[in-house]
């Protein structure tokens, strides 16, 4: 239900118009919040624009079964979700779960794959889900274009993959249904408290607003210390390619190929710390072309018609920042990497709660305070 | 001239070997300089002087005396030296990421790192400077039903007849506005080629705002050739003026020009449309390796930012000709020259004087070659309802979206073609907004009632090109490269 | 449709399309070829199904697309023909092993 209205127009200001941050919008609305969305314009480092769209569950949460968990959530929640949005918007964001794979090229590679899921299920507090080591003739069997140099790989039936740009028109389509104001060229510059809420001054004129939540993927690490948060957050930069669009071959999505609905084969990513700078490296590429060819061969003759390079949004350990501050309450930040997976959450569950004011205990360590316990000798 | 097998180093790179790009090399070759001239097509020419060295158009009357003058460019540049690798496309232009500030505390231009595709093979060539000469594109000429088969660019219909003598047969219909358009009409007339009507599109309220600039064009050395080949045109042909509307129609492949004019509609029965409304600079490459460009008001296009000799916001990176923004055969020739000057200077090879004095007589040939440009620009000025369509029609050929779709996302809060593109899909075809681009922009621009500056234009990225996966996958690395992809 | 000027001289290039024989002339490209064939359609578009044909002729409209000696999605404006060649008209989407 709408609440009263201390700042000014809106009862939320989401700082952000990538996908967190439209996703939290959509739950946002969906709660009864008057919404608004400050975004910036057409050219902005966004990686909602850019990523691999994988719903991942495979790997995740090694250091923080929490995440695990957060994560597996999402995962199962994904497909009611992008039920509703077909439902609202009559769009289809493509999600399919037929399980992924990690191919492994190289013995060593394989092992270390299947240790890590191991160490992953033996954390405390680890909510398990089935996973499988397959050797190559099992993974054969499943995934029939590997190359010879392919040695086995893991498989979790968790794992599935959407449309990720198409996610993002439909969840702007929704919110816009649902009310939701969205304001392009709306950076916001500068965040105060002031009368029980929150005024922000944007490139487009100030906004007040009872609650203020951060999802501006790299510019949170500048806006949160505003309001008594923080958000440790640099870019990483990841180069993608794609080829042209292909009769379907590829029938699972794989951590490094996928091929879209479109037809289109996705060939990630690398990791290197390069700031804000999205020059592509032809060697990276070159690279990545290189592994996605020893494991699928037959993507050698394809045409690559397009290539780029994100900037993931990364905190030191890797797992998101979700958070309400405590001397500026009502303003959240809300941070992570994978944007795509957690959408369903992000939509069906933390809104909700951020509508209501309160994050609850699950929340905790997901905080930012994680990073600032001085570490002991 | 032809490649020696394997050099991969160069003190200058060419890009296009049309009037821009053969004058850049020779000039800069011919004084010294170790110089690549890269072009995907075959043969040398360019567009305009396509196939001038081949073309089975033996008639020399056909193609006309100013085609026949792109001969002349050839010599020099076989005794300059240059190395000439037709059939290389290039897809990059970028600096190396390791060619930080020099470490050895020279001076001098910074390396500059080109990938090209030739025969199948990727490679990748070092250089220190780069002249591109990526010459123009058609502009796009979005109608409904402009994607049916039979449905072609009068450019496209001269390049055939220049490098295969091939005319249209059947019923044949030219719609459009512009000089080309002209030319080709009268080329065809010069072959005995079939021309059933000239649609053109023309906005009458051009003549008039054309008028105050016409003092100019009539210094211009367009006038005579160009007055002369369009008399001889409307004499000859049936043209109809004042085309306000234009349809393609046809079930899978073109049968029929449906046009209005004066408010009434008019069909005729095709089974070639050749269509034509200007052409724009083909930035691409430009865009992809990070020069920064400008809206052109009065040519209504994107234009690279380039100073007096063509240099652009990137270090090392120049522009000639067309590519740079639209002035013809002749001006694009003495731009070439500016640039490769220019170029040398930047080498080390000449002084500024030495520089300056040099492009005098180029400086003052350019000004002659661009006298009238105004006149041309103002008076063939693309009418708004064929630069910014109506919702039914196609803009994105490659991913088959509207501009009602395009208006649609505008609505959704698309302020430009980037968020549009992520949302439609709208330039992510193999043509990488090549034929959508403009419209985009300028759909965006009238929707939000801005102007198209403000909205700006896609970013791009290499490879500008298509190139295959295996090619890619071939080229060299370096440790650092695959670290970043292999130690995760 | 198109036609040869009667002064065109030139070798006569034999090629197939669509497994029919056909004859280029030296220096087609392989689009001209077709067209001088009266091809107009090369092929159904991945996303729609619609047919096209060449539009461009200079490399930048990928309407153009054919499969040239087997492989998919070549820009037929760009590729000169050469004797014996085999161009298909492609329908749809190309497929990863041709
Ligand atoms: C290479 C790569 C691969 C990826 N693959 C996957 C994957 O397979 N699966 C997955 O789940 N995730 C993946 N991701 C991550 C996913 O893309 C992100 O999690 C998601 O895009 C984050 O959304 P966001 O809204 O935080 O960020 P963004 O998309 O960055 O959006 C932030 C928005 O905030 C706006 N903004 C910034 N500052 C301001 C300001 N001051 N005022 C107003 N607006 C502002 C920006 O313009 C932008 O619109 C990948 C990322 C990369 C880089
Ligand atoms: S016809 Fe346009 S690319 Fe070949």
């Amino acid at each position: 239900m709408t609440q009263p209205n201390r700042g000014g127009e809106y009862d939320v200001a989401i700082v952000g118009g990538g996908l967190v941050g439209s996703a939290l919008a959509w739950g946002l609305a969906r709660s009864g919040q008057r919404v608004v969305v400050l975004d910036e314009g057409d050219i902005a480092v966004r990686p909602s624009r850019g990523n691999f769209a994988l719903v991942w569950v495979q790997g995740k949460g090694l250091g923080m079964p929490e995440y695990a968990g957060w994560t597996k959530q999402s995962s199962d929640d994904w497909a009611g979700f992008a039920g509703l949005l077909r439902d609202q918007t009559g769009i289809d964001v493509a999600f399919r779960r037929p399980g992924g794979f990690m191919p492994a090229l190289s013995e060593e590679d394989l092992q270390a794959r299947a240790n890590a899921m191991m160490r992953l299920h033996n954390q405390p507090d680890m909510i398990r889900y089935p996973y499988e080591v397959m050797d190559r003739e099992t993974l054969r069997r499943e995934l029939p274009v590997i190359g010879p140099e392919v040695v086995g790989g893991t498989y979790c039936p968790l794992d599935g993959h959407c449309n990720s740009l198409r996610l993002l028109r439909t969840l702007h389509t929704g919110i816009g249904l649902l009310g939701v104001d969205y304001r392009p060229n709306h950076r916001v510059e500068r965040i105060e408290r002031r009368d029980g809420g929150f005024r922000l001054a944007t490139a487009g004129g100030e906004i007040g607003a009872g609650k203020v939540v951060l999802a501006a993927g790299h510019d949170s690490a500048r806006l949160a210390p505003m309001v008594g948060l923080s958000a440790p957050v640099r870019p990483q930069r990841g180069h993608i390619i794609v080829t042209e669009k292909t009769a379907p071959f590829l029938h699972h999505p794989t951590g490094y190929v996928r091929q879209t609905d479109e037809g289109g084969v996705m060939i990630g990513d690398s990791f290197e710390e390069a700031g804000f700078d999205t020059t592509l490296q032809p060697g990276v590429s070159s690279a990545i072309a290189a592994r996605a060819i020893r494991m699928f061969p037959l993507l050698g003759r394809l045409n690559v018609v397009r290539s780029w390079a994100a900037l993931r949004v990364l905190t030191p350990d890797g797992f998101p920042i979700y958070e309400q501050s405590a001397t500026a309450p009502g303003a959240f930040v809300v941070t992570c990497h994978s944007g795509v997976t957690l959408a369903a959450n992000h939509a069906l569950t933390l809104a909700p709660l951020i509508a209501a004011g309160d994050l609850g205990d699950r929340f905790k360590v997901f905080s930012a305070r994680r990073f600032h316990v001085p570490q002991a000798a | 001239m032809s490649g020696q097998a394997t050099r991969f180093d160069f003190d200058i790179a060419v890009i296009g070997a049309g009037p821009a790009g053969l004058a850049a090399a020779a000039l800069a070759a011919g004084r010294g300089a170790s110089v690549v001239l890269l072009d995907e097509q075959a043969e040398p020419g360019g567009q305009i002087y396509r196939a001038v060295t081949e073309t089975p158009v033996r008639d020399r009357k056909v193609l006309g005396p100013d085609y026949w003058h792109g001969a002349e460019l050839l010599g020099p540049l076989r005794d300059s030296g240059a190395v000439h690798w037709p059939g290389s496309v290039v897809w990059s232009v970028a600096r190396p990421r390791e060619d930080g500030p020099r470490k050895d505390g020279a001076d001098g231009p910074r390396r500059i790192q080109i990938g090209l595709s030739r025969n199948g093979v990727a490679a990748l060539l070092t250089v220190r400077h780069v002249i591109m000469a990526t010459g123009a594109l058609e502009r796009p000429f979005p109608i409904p039903g402009w994607t049916l088969p039979g449905v072609l660019g009068a450019g496209a219909a001269q390049v055939l007849l220049k490098t295969s003598g091939l005319v249209p047969s059947g019923a044949t219909v030219m719609a459009g506005s512009g000089p080309l358009l002209w030319l080709l009409a009268w080329q065809y007339l010069q072959a005995g080629a079939r021309i059933d009507a000239i649609l053109d599109t023309t906005p009458r309220e051009n003549w008039r705002a054309a008028l105050p600039l016409l003092p100019g064009f009539l210094r211009s050395p367009y006038l005579g050739k160009g007055m002369k080949l369009m008399l001889e045109v409307r004499r000859k042909l049936t043209v109809i003026g004042n085309v306000t509307g234009l349809r393609a129609q046809g079930d899978g492949v073109l049968k029929s020009v449906t046009y209005s004019r004066n408010g009434v509609e008019q069909r005729l029965p095709a089974d070639t449309l050749l269509l034509h409304q200007g052409v724009v600079p083909n930035l691409n490459l430009a865009n992809a390796t990070g020069c920064a460009q400008r809206w052109d008001e009065v040519q209504r296009c994107w234009r690279p930012t380039t100073d007096d000799w063509g240099a652009t916001s990137v270090e090392g990176v120049a522009l000639a000709g067309d590519g740079a923004g639209i002035g013809g055969a002749r001006a694009a020739e003495e731009a070439g020259r500016l640039a490769a000057l220019d170029a040398l200077h930047r080498l080390g090879r000449i002084d500024r004087t030495q520089r300056d004095e040099a492009a005098a007589p180029f400086r003052a040939a350019l000004d002659r070659a661009l006298t009238g440009r105004a006149f041309l620009d103002t008076l063939y000025r693309p009418a708004e309802p064929f630069r910014v369509p109506a919702d039914d029609t196609i803009v994105c050929r490659c991913e088959e979206i509207t501009a009602g779709a395009v208006r649609e996302a505008v609505r959704l809060g698309c302020s430009g073609p980037n968020q549009a593109k992520s949302f439609l899909r709208c330039g992510m075809g193999p043509c990488q907004g090549r034929l959508c681009g403009p419209t985009v922009t300028e759909v965006i621009a009238a929707e939000r009632g801005v102007s198209p500056a403000e909205v700006g234009y896609y970013r791009l990225r290499p490879p500008v090109k298509p190139i295959t996966l295996a090619e890619l996958a071939a080229l060299p690395k370096t440790e650092a490269d695959i670290d970043a992809v292999l130690k995760h | 449709m198109f036609r040869r000027l009667p002064e065109v001289a030139g070798d006569a290039i034999p090629f197939t399309i669509d497994g029919r024989p056909a004859s280029a002339r030296a220096g087609d490209s392989v689009a001209a070829a077709l067209l001088a064939n009266g091809v107009t359609t090369c092929r159904n578009t991945p996303v729609s199904g619609a047919p096209r044909g060449p539009y461009c002729m200079m490399g930048v409209c990928f309407d153009c697309l054919v499969t040239i000696d087997g492989t998919g999605n070549r820009q037929g404006c760009q590729v000169r023909v050469a004797p014996g060649m085999a161009v298909e008209t492609q329908d749809g989407k190309r497929e990863v092993e041709r």
